[in-house]
């Protein structure tokens, strides 16, 4: 067997109001993926962030290469060859790629006065090359898709010569091409014997990459399995504490003569080429399509978020003109961005705050006060139908897990009652009870007579949940399936239908 | 899978380009209003545009100008620096004890006046960065102690260099004289400013104390997660920024040949004025050196022309608010549209 990298006892946590972690343990060999599993919550990034130096434990030993260890900065982490990819996108907008990457440990000239750009970008260079991403180091994070952030931001982990690498949910923005990319350099830390910490929701994933799996439940440790030994089902079931039964989608009846959305030939510079489609009511409509593919922003664009160039706006037969996000509101559609962080929260307010955010005015008299004990109420309401982990609404939204922050998100748009709704990647970071919970609610929400308009990169989520499939490709519409037709190979195929 | 990488390729590229016209737009549209003022004044006025009126414009930009040198440190970290007009004069005031009453040599009266700036930027800094206090509050009450012990340390009263006749020198000498028997000559205030001006620029562009002020002003805890002592850089950076305030104070005094310690403050709210106008946001991550200067001559061009058009003090102000809040909305209409 392998040599032990790093044992974790009795590791105690509470943040005011949560306990997040109660004795948990974890155990990591040289050389192996190790995944780390539970709901929403269930505290993994924090037993990661502690490990790496981000939090202070209560209790607890950390044992690395046989001595107990005290970290006390996130510095000293990185000295020791810890490192992490954070959840949350940690990146600094207004630097480049390479300085992004090199923050905290720049290459300096000669004079050990100034710092050597030149060396940075050449290394960040080498490493995109490395990974087959085709990216210039010298660009401005901040101009860069959520997709390209997150692969910089993995570039910035394995540039370390760390013998720990922590990942925490790395392929949540990404698409199945990038993942192989990952999963390539995965494969090659292991062989060079790094430990390598994998979080995710994505079971497929997890069987495919990782050797042995950590399950944790509400803060503590459940049980440590060997991936090849056991079933997915199995894992679920231990993540979960009961058994969820996965029901398909029963693809609800649309009536295609009532058309709710109809855009026709949108154009916005090079990034919407001429799209045009009609959303039914009650219907699903998935959006698919490789990284880049022009989905978010033919969305934000429908949204008012940006601007048009030309092309027709209809909502139920009438012509509308959409310049911002209110007058999509207005015409009752919502959406829910891909980034939460950046797009769709407001991080240092409550959640009932964050949830009540697009209705005050439902609250609000004409005198202008707003009648917070409604919305607490109606906070709470949603809290218990999403399940959303927190100790209550009066909990700052930059406190809850991952996971729990995008339900936030979707109970916002609920709240505001649209008829049409946009999800941008909904189930992003959420784990797999979660899931289906958000696959139930949705289904409920087009029986109710709403319209959804889906975009998801995982591909069995999209046939899943839709009642018909666009795809696109570089800014255009390639193809359009109806469900029963669609499989992942004919997605595929549609999805890299290039302009010759 | 190759051409996925393509696509993205492409669009990092085209991203790119965007950005540098963004960039040129920014130092065009800042120095196109500086060319424009110009010509208006000298159309507007025959005294405008003559050599000793430039002199002075130049002059009178220079302690304002090397305020925003350092104020734009603080800025670009998100943070705000309200107590460096009077750290400025409490230098100054330091600098006059230590030459005039303590009969002390100048470089040594220099030397005390730019370390009184940086221990005050140094109090500041720790006050914010470790005792997690918001920069507004804390340098707010610097700018009082400092008002204050300026005052105390006089005697409320001015404090000459009249004894050290080549004091003066430091702003009002000249090493760049022309013409016949020296008719005209470029004082040493500009060459000061100017030097700053480069000084900061390596520094900002250039260091890593640079890199983690845009790294800070950018996202504060991605640095912090980074590894990089934010509270040690901060420091740093407000230190600097009161180093800057303490060459200011040398520069104003020469300037006055005296400390004044009544003056300094309002100081600082022209110099923010300059680095705004330069193109750089409050909110932080961003900031050019370039821009701050333009728009510290701006500020102070504005301020002679009208003069020199004899429009009354009292519009004056008027008229340099308007353009502040002009200037101000042009960049974030520009930012705006570029996105
Ligand atoms: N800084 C904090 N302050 C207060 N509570 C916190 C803080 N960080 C985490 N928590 C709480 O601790 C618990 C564990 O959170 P953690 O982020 O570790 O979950 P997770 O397993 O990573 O979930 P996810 O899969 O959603 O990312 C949650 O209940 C969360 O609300
Ligand atoms: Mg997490």
């Amino acid at each position: 067997m392998k040599e032990t990298l790093l044992v974790m006892e009795g590791i105690d946590k509470s943040f005011p109001g949560v306990h997040a972690l109660d004795h948990c343990k974890f155990e990591l060999r040289a050389g192996e993926v190790h995944a780390l599993v539970g709901e929403n919550g269930a505290g993994k990034s924090t037993l990661m962030k502690i490990l790496t130096g981000v939090y202070a434990r209560d209790e607890g030993k950390v044992i690395y290469k046989g001595k107990e260890i005290n970290l006390a900065g996130t510095k000293e982490a990185q000295e020791l060859g810890i490192c992490i990819v954070h959840q949350e996108l940690n990146l600094m907008p207004h630097l480049t790629a390479a300085q992004n990457m090199f923050i905290g440990r720049e290459f300096m000239g000669k004079n050990k006065l100034f710092v050597n750009d030149n060396e940075a970008n050449k290394k960040a260079q080498e490493l995109f090359d490395a990974m087959n991403l085709r990216l210039d180091p010298k660009v401005k994070v901040g101009k860069l898709t959520v997709a390209m952030q997150q692969m910089v931001e993995i570039a910035k982990a394995l540039s370390f010569d760390s013998s720990i690498l922590v990942m925490d949910e790395p392929t949540t923005a990404l698409t199945e091409s990038e993942i192989d990319e990952l999963f390539k350099m995965i494969n090659h830390l292991k062989e060079k014997g790094v430990g390598i910490v994998y979080i995710s929701h994505r079971m497929d994933e997890i069987k495919r990459i990782t050797d042995r799996i950590t399950v944790m439940r509400d803060g503590t440790y459940v049980d440590t399995v060997n991936t090849k030994e056991v079933d997915i089902q199995q894992v679920i079931n231990m993540m979960v504490g009961r058994t969820i039964y996965e029901t398909a989608n029963e693809h609800n009846y649309t009536d295609p003569n009532e058309v709710v959305l109809e855009v026709k030939n949108l154009i916005r510079g090079k990034t919407i080429k001429d799209v045009s489609f009609k959303l039914h009511k009650g219907e699903i409509l998935g959006f698919s399509g490789l990284m880049g593919a022009g989905r978010t922003e033919v969305m934000r664009a429908i949204f008012g978020a940006d601007k048009l160039d030309s092309g027709e706006i209809y909502v139920k037969g009438q012509k509308v003109q959409i310049l911002r996000p209110e007058h999509a509101v207005k015409y009752g559609i919502g959406y829910l961005s891909e980034d939460r962080k950046r797009y769709g929260l407001t991080l240092g307010e409550t959640v009932e705050q964050n949830i009540s955010l697009a209705s005050v005015d439902k609250y609000t008299n004409k005198l202008g006060f707003t009648n917070m004990s409604t919305i607490t109420k109606t906070s709470e309401e949603y809290i218990e139908t999403l399940s959303i982990k927190t100790p209550g609404p009066k909990q700052r939204v930059k406190n809850l897990s991952g996971g729990n922050q995008q339900k936030v998100v979707i109970a916002k748009w609920l709240l505001r009652d649209c008829d049409i709704l946009i999800f941008d990647e909904p189930t992003k970071g959420i784990d797999v009870g979660a899931k289906s919970e958000i696959y139930k609610l949705l289904s409920q929400l087009a029986k109710e007579g709403k319209s959804i308009i889906m975009i998801s990169s995982e591909l069995p989520e999209v046939l899943r949940m839709s009642n018909r499939i666009i795809v696109m490709c570089e800014g255009r519409i390639t193809g359009e399936l109806d469900i029963g037709a669609a499989s992942q190979e004919e997605i595929i195929k549609y999805a890299t239908k290039r302009e010759a | 899978m190759a051409n996925v990488a393509k696509s993205a390729g492409t669009a990092g590229i085209g991203t790119k380009k965007s950005m540098f016209n963004a960039a040129n737009a920014q130092k065009f549209l800042a120095f196109g209003a500086l060319l424009i003022l110009l010509l208006f004044f000298s159309m507007a006025s025959p005294f405008f545009l003559t050599f000793d009126n430039i002199v002075s414009i130049m002059l009178s930009t220079c302690v304002n100008g090397i305020l925003a040198l350092g104020i734009i440190f603080v800025i670009i970290t998100g943070g705000i620096d309200l107590s460096i007009g009077t750290v400025m004069t409490f230098s100054s005031v330091m600098a006059g004890v230590m030459i005039t009453n303590m009969g002390m040599p100048i470089w040594i009266g220099i030397l005390v006046a730019i370390g009184t700036g940086a221990f005050c930027g140094f109090i500041s800094g720790t006050v914010v960065s470790r005792l997690k206090l918001q920069p507004f509050i804390a340098t707010l009450g610097v700018m009082m102690i400092t008002k204050g012990l300026s005052l105390v340390l006089s005697g409320t009263k001015p404090i000459y260099f009249s004894d050290t006749p080549s004091f003066r020198k430091i702003t009002t000498g000249s090493i760049l004289t022309f013409g016949a028997d020296g008719k005209f000559s470029v004082p040493n205030g500009i060459f000061i400013f100017l030097g700053m001006a480069i000084l900061a620029g390596i520094i900002l562009n250039k260091t890593k104390l640079g890199r983690y002020n845009f790294a800070i002003g950018s996202n504060e805890e991605a640095t912090r997660l980074s590894g990089v002592n934010v509270v040690k850089w901060k420091t740093a950076i407000y230190s600097l920024c009161g180093a800057f305030a303490g060459v200011a104070g040398i520069v104003m005094a020469a300037r006055l040949d005296s400390a004044q310690p009544a003056l300094g403050q309002g100081y600082e709210l022209d110099a923010i004025a300059s680095v705004v106008i330069g193109g750089t946001s409050m909110v932080g991550g961003e900031g050019t050196i370039l821009g701050t200067v333009i728009g510290a001559f701006i500020i102070s061009t504005l301020t002679n022309g009208l003069k020199v058009m004899g429009v009354a003090q009292e519009w004056q102000i008027v008229i340099t608010g308007c353009v502040l809040v002009l200037a101000v909305l042009l960049d974030t209409m520009r930012k705006r549209g570029s996105k």
